[in-house]
């Protein structure tokens, strides 16, 4: 395979990480604009060092690297340009231009994190990797920390993550209490199935179910979308969740192999509840932060699908699922974000002219949370069509994309993921499943009638984002409507994980 | 290049040049352009397959490609038609053609509007241009989902409500099909998604039994089954024009044939299994859309509830599952989706004079529109079953054909059905004395006007139709009836 230097990706990636954090520190302020175009550069240039899947086995197994797991990493930095390119507008804002830095760094720390974790191969070097991905992440749901919702969210996304790690550490201690290593290679012949295995396997799957938020461990992520600015949420939704799918279908069909008759039936009640119960609440938000937070949950679930069948046809569905979800996912967060600003408006656009200091038409916090709750509800977008048609297409084909309407991309990643748990004989999940595409279709639609169909006096005037970020949804459109038509990208992913 | 790729290239060739049009008038000339092109295509279409076949070819379907998709999964976009495909491309152009002059002074956004038609109409097309059951399922759902804006956007009445009902009981019946279709493909062997080659499997029968009724009824949804037929009445009442046309003439034709096509021809045991309880079904759609429809005061309800019925008839004959009925199926759907469609037309042109459909306050409209009027009374007798309009051909063809059936069972049914003939007439007649003749009371309806080019030429197209078929039907059904042979043969064997 080729590769420069062993552990290559990583190795990048932690360089990128140093030469942001230096060039915010040598920079003359205010940076943000520079800085953003410097991340998003070096993330291209991630992306093409390492768009060759490399594999790679070092310190004993500890590290182990699969081709897949490159192509893996490779999404999902390819997923991170996209938050970049799109957290422009915000991460300019007076109150967190200073900081813009540590933006970057942070969400770059913990997409290093990710790719410790879908490379590891022991549970050390996995914890390791969880708690890189996780702890910073609390940071940056917290980073529009003078809105009272982003601190409430991150302390809630801490407080829960911290929980279920101690789950998962607690279910890896009782593995290493009965196989006597950590390491999965030597694993695989030391788990049997006794009923102290289950029991670690049943903690492991919650901990890592908290981070995929799936019922009934999702009582977190709501609040949590709500609270993280929308390009925290949008990241958390596709990049950390697509990172945990991956670890977690690996690690069950690796290691856990030997219990695979207990952890399907397992995961397949966890399905059901998650995609039913994720969709009846998805239907009552008027949130759009909220309700995406839903409809992620009951993505989740459909991802979890493509685990059930834990063969060639599984991993290739899942990773080509989590790529089609997160162009569909983030073009939704980056309308959402768009809107969100322009709706705010003015409040920036004057407080942009005095540095570091409140404009003197600022509004009280009352006045505040109901203007940035209007900004993300559904009434915002209503009438949307008449002027900004364009803004309005792309959500329109995200929200297709997600419902699984084709030909867009969606319709693709959904067939593929029922296909292969229908293969493992899951007929019975797949078809509530299937009945479930409907109910998520109906709140899908409530966002598309919003913007076309209901009247709307004064719906928010014509706008132009900055070209980042539109850069990033024509990406994104481009991905949905060209990811399912040209079948060389499932197919790609196939012969990578056939390796 | 093969030919029938055209009939999807044409229109996605349109809604590129839509989009790019300024204007309302660049956008009609795209479409008409555009839906003459396909008119023209099928048919050509519809001359060389009689040629090919007069000439001697046998194959079960003709101007066959196909190209691999998805080849880990075997998924091909495969292409070819049989004599039942050529009839309802034909249909389908005819209908988008008509519907492209019927919508011709639509206002709001008309580009917008003729955006998404043209993408309804690429999922038909597709849809039967399909051999790969993949490529089928995913035109099909192409098909259905702009309705939710076309209706949506720009309907009239209970609009939002009715394209939430029409958008997700059709989607759900979708939902159906696909675990159907994972299952065919799967019993099947998982070594093809091809129509023609999986026919040659022959699929355990635990899986007919269990995938049969799901892909019936993911289809009957669509070919308004009853009890799943509900989206109907309101999904075409409050549809514009133009929609109505194309969903009652084209759409729900996509039920009947996906029923015959997928789920009788590739699971004859399972059609055997139950092909009774779903008679039982498709005679209640036939009577209780008849009597529904006697009881409407809405112009559009009356004519949806008709095509409940009428659609009814069409599952009703193939599940006759003789080589008569089924013809007289294929037959019935040609000749519904023709008159309803002059239906549809008829009745936005009037209600967009008139701005109501409520039989009640319309009356004497043969002297202030006498040219709709007239055509209206045409499609009624068409509705009706008049000999020499399509209508005839085809209820005859379906009755005399289902009572071949020896069965005892099969025969009670077909009599219970022969009752909507006189139901039909019923309704019609009312609706036609009610409306049309008498005196005009209403002084602001006196003051309208008869119909503007645009709508003569719909309504004189879609008439010529109906009556060609009424007066020549031999062509057409010996054309169905080669190809509904091998189906046939294959469910009796």
């Amino acid at each position: 395979m080729f590769q420069f230097i062993p552990m290559q990706a990583e190795i990048s990636l932690a360089a990128i990480m140093v030469i942001l954090l230096l060039a915010d520190l040598i920079m003359k302020e205010p940076h943000n604009k520079t800085l953003q175009t410097i991340a998003c550069g070096l993330l291209v240039v991630q992306i093409i060092l390492n768009i060759q899947p490399s594999a790679g086995e070092y310190f004993g197994g500890m590290y182990n690297c699969t081709p897949v797991a490159s192509v893996v990493k490779t999404i999902l930095t390819a997923g991170t340009l996209l938050v970049f390119m799109q957290a422009g507008e915000w991460i300019s804002s007076p109150d967190t231009r200073h900081k813009a830095g540590e933006f970057y760094v942070i969400t770059i720390s913990t997409l290093l994190g990710m790719y410790f974790m879908v490379s590891a191969g022991s549970f050390i070097l996995f914890y390791v990797g969880l708690e890189l991905a996780s702890i910073p992440m609390a940071c940056l749901i917290a980073f529009d920390k003078w809105k009272h919702h982003s601190a409430e969210a991150g302390a809630k996304f801490i407080l829960n993550s911290m929980f279920s790690s101690g789950l998962m550490l607690f279910g890896l201690s009782l593995v290493y209490g009965t196989c006597g290593t950590t390491y999965f290679a030597d694993m695989a012949h030391t788990l049997t199935g006794t009923p102290l295995q289950i029991l670690a396997m049943v903690f492991f799957f919650a901990g890592l179910g908290f981070k995929l938020s799936l019922v009934p461990f999702h009582m977190w992520t709501p609040d949590t979308y709500q609270g993280a600015p929308t390009a925290v949420a949008g990241y958390l939704s596709v990049i950390s969740k697509g990172a945990a799918a991956f670890t977690l279908m690996s690690i069950l069909t690796k290691v856990f192999a030997p219990m695979s008759d207990r952890w399907e039936l397992m995961l397949s009640i966890v399905i059901v509840l998650t995609i039913t119960l994720a969709n009846i609440f998805a239907i009552l938000q008027d949130n759009m932060k909220r309700f995406m937070a839903y409809s992620s949950i009951s993505q989740a679930g459909y991802i979890m699908l493509a685990v059930m069948a834990g063969n060639t046809q599984g991993t290739t569905s899942l990773i080509y699922y989590i790529t089609v979800y997160i162009v569909a996912n983030l073009a939704v967060f980056g309308v959402i974000g768009a809107i969100e600003r322009h709706t705010l408006g003015d409040n920036y656009a004057n407080a942009d002219k005095v540095e570091g200091v409140q404009p003197e038409n600022a509004l009280s916090r009352s006045e505040e949370t109901v203007k940035s709750e209007y900004a993300v509800s559904r009434s915002a977008y209503a009438g949307l069509y008449r002027t900004n048609p364009r803004l309005t297409f792309v959500m329109t084909l995200a929200m297709f994309s997600l419902a699984g309407i084709p030909p867009f991309a969606g319709f693709f990643s959904k067939f593929f993921v029922f296909a292969s748990a229908f293969n493992a004989g899951h007929w019975l999940v797949v078809f509530l499943a299937l009945v479930n595409t409907v109910i998520s279709l109906y709140y899908y639609l409530l966002v598309v009638k919003a913007m076309y169909i209901t009247p709307n006096d004064n719906p928010l005037p014509t706008f132009r984002s900055p070209w980042l970020t539109r850069a990033s949804l024509a990406i994104c459109l481009a991905g949905i409507i060209l990811l399912g038509l040209l079948s060389s990208v499932y197919g790609g992913i196939e012969a990578v994980a056939g390796l | 290049m093969n030919i029938l790729s055209l009939f999807v290239i044409v229109p996605l060739i349109m809604l590129l040049g839509l989009w790019l049009s300024k204007g309302i008038n660049q956008v009609r000339a795209v479409m008409v352009a555009g839906s003459t092109v396909l008119l023209g295509l099928s048919v050509w279409l519809t001359v060389a397959y009689i040629g090919l076949r007069n000439g001697g070819a046998t194959e079960e379907m003709l101007f066959t490609a196909s190209t691999p998709w998805y080849e880990p999964l075997n998924i091909c976009y495969s292409v070819g038609v049989d004599g039942i495909s050529v009839v309802m491309l034909l249909l389908s152009s005819i209908i988008v053609f008509t519907g492209t002059f019927a919508s011709w002074r639509l206002q709001p956004m008309t580009k917008e509007y003729f955006l998404w038609f043209t993408l309804l109409s690429t999922g038909v097309f597709g849809f039967f241009i399909s051999t790969d059951l993949f490529t089928m399922f995913m035109f099909y759902e192409v098909a259905l989902i702009p309705m939710y804006l076309l209706i949506g956007v720009w309907g009239s009445g209970k609009k939002e409500y009715a394209a939430m009902k029409l958008t997700l009981m059709l989607m759900g019946g979708s939902a159906f099909l696909l675990i159907g279709i994972l299952g065919i493909y799967y019993g099947a062997g998982a070594e093809t998604m091809n129509i023609l080659e999986i026919v040659n499997h022959k699929i355990p029968t635990e899986f007919q039994r269990l995938f049969f009724p799901l892909i019936f009824i993911g289809f009957g949804v669509l070919g308004a089954l009853f009890p799943f037929h509900t989206w109907s009445p309101d999904g075409h009442a409050s549809a514009p024009t133009a929609v109505s046309m194309l969903h009652a003439g084209v759409l729900m034709k996509l039920g009947g044939y996906g029923c015959f096509r997928i789920a009788m021809y590739l699971m004859p045991t399972g059609a055997a299994i139950w092909g009774d309880f779903f008679l039982v079904l498709t005679t209640i759609s036939v009577v209780y859309g008849a009597f529904s429809a006697v009881v409407q005061t809405d112009l559009k309800y009356i004519n949806a509830y008709s095509s409940v019925s009428h659609c009814g008839l069409v599952l009703f004959a193939l599940l006759m599952m003789t080589k008569v009925s089924a013809t007289g199926a294929i037959l019935q759907m040609l000749s519904h989706g023709l008159m309803t469609a002059l239906f549809f037309a008829l009745i936005g042109m009037i209600y967009g004079r008139t701005h109501t459909r409520d039989i009640r306050q319309l009356r004497g409209l043969m002297k202030i529109m006498p040219f709709l009027a007239v055509g209206y009374v045409i499609a009624g007798l068409a509705n009706l079953g008049l000999p020499g309009l399509s209508g005839f051909i085809a209820e005859m063809t379906v009755f005399v054909g289902s009572f071949q059936n020896p069965d005892n069972f099969h025969r009670v049914c077909t009599v219970i059905a022969t009752m909507s003939i006189v139901i039909t007439a019923v309704y019609i007649l009312r609706v036609v004395g009610k409306i049309l003749y008498g005196t005009c009371e209403n002084p602001e309806h006196l003051k309208l006007t008869d119909a503007t080019w645009d709508e003569r030429f719909t309504v004189i197209c879609l008439i010529a139709a109906v009556a060609g078929l009424g007066l020549a039907p031999f062509w057409v059904s010996d054309v169905i009836s080669h190809s509904v042979e091998p189906i046939i043969s294959a469910i009796i064997k």
